[in-house]
């Protein structure tokens, strides 16, 4: 019922965790709903859905908010990318 | 086909040579170095001829990152008629002058070359899960995705 969720770059530091275990409640069935869950926790989580131009990847895919996500995922959230 | 995630440096020329070593079929490599750039400070705090990068660290996310890089390359290769490519792209903490990445295609025309190596690192700009923090006078910062990395990656699609 677990997800394991990761964060990267200016959110892990504003979160101050690199990782959370997340149980996935009925109904929280996407990448945007558990974005929105987190979210919803309140300072400083909040940072998940004012970061511009978040980024969320699924088992170490990039995709969209309505990928769905099931328990078991790995699921990423980060600020665009900025190698090379 | 070989992508690394590494903390250390690598020699340009030995990759060069490595990807047409012991064959007479590839008649182009092209290849791209990226550094780290000192750049020159203009902004608040930062006195003439001093550098407003002072270091930067790179951040990625291991396991996605070797693969959204091999993905890259897989594409590259479905695009073009190209032998071998390699990508190294370095993480950590690097200083003005160090070699961060670097990308070569081996083919046997120089146009496949050319354009699979540049789709590459548009590619990598805007899709591997790599994340630049400089250090400069007045602190660390992360750096801002650019538009322009958008836009070189957006004018591969097709239509």
């Amino acid at each position: 019922m677990n997800v394991k969720v990761l964060f990267f770059a200016n959110l892990r530091e504003t979160l101050g965790v690199a990782s959370d275990t997340v149980r996935l409640p009925p109904g929280i069935d996407t990448a945007g709903a558990l974005r929105d869950m987190i979210a919803a926790r309140g300072e400083p989580w909040s940072a998940l859905v004012t970061t511009k131009n978040l980024r969320v990847a699924v088992n170490q895919q990039m995709v969209g908010p309505d990928a769905p996500v099931k328990a078991g995922d790995e699921v990423a959230f980060f600020p665009p990318v900025t190698g090379g | 086909m070989t992508v690394s995630v590494q903390e250390a440096d690598f020699d340009s020329g030995a990759e060069i040579a490595a990807l047409s070593a012991g064959r007479e079929d590839v008649g182009a490599v092209a290849s791209f170095v990226g550094l780290v750039r000192a750049d020159k400070g203009a902004g608040a705090g930062v006195g003439a001829g001093e550098t407003a990068v002072r270091a930067m660290t790179l951040e990625h996310y291991p396991g996605m990152t070797e693969k959204a890089l091999q993905a890259i390359v897989e594409e590259a290769h479905g695009r073009w008629d190209f032998f071998d490519a390699r990508v190294i792209h370095r993480v950590g903490r690097l200083l003005p002058g160090e070699r961060i990445v670097f990308v070569a295609v081996a083919s046997s025309h120089r146009g496949e070359a050319f354009a699979a190596c540049e789709f590459i690192m548009d590619y990598l700009k805007t899709r591997a899960p790599f994340w630049k923090k400089e250090e400069t006078p007045q602190g660390g910062h992360w750096v801002d995705a650019r538009e322009s990395d958008d836009h070189a990656a957006g004018r591969w699609k097709k239509e």
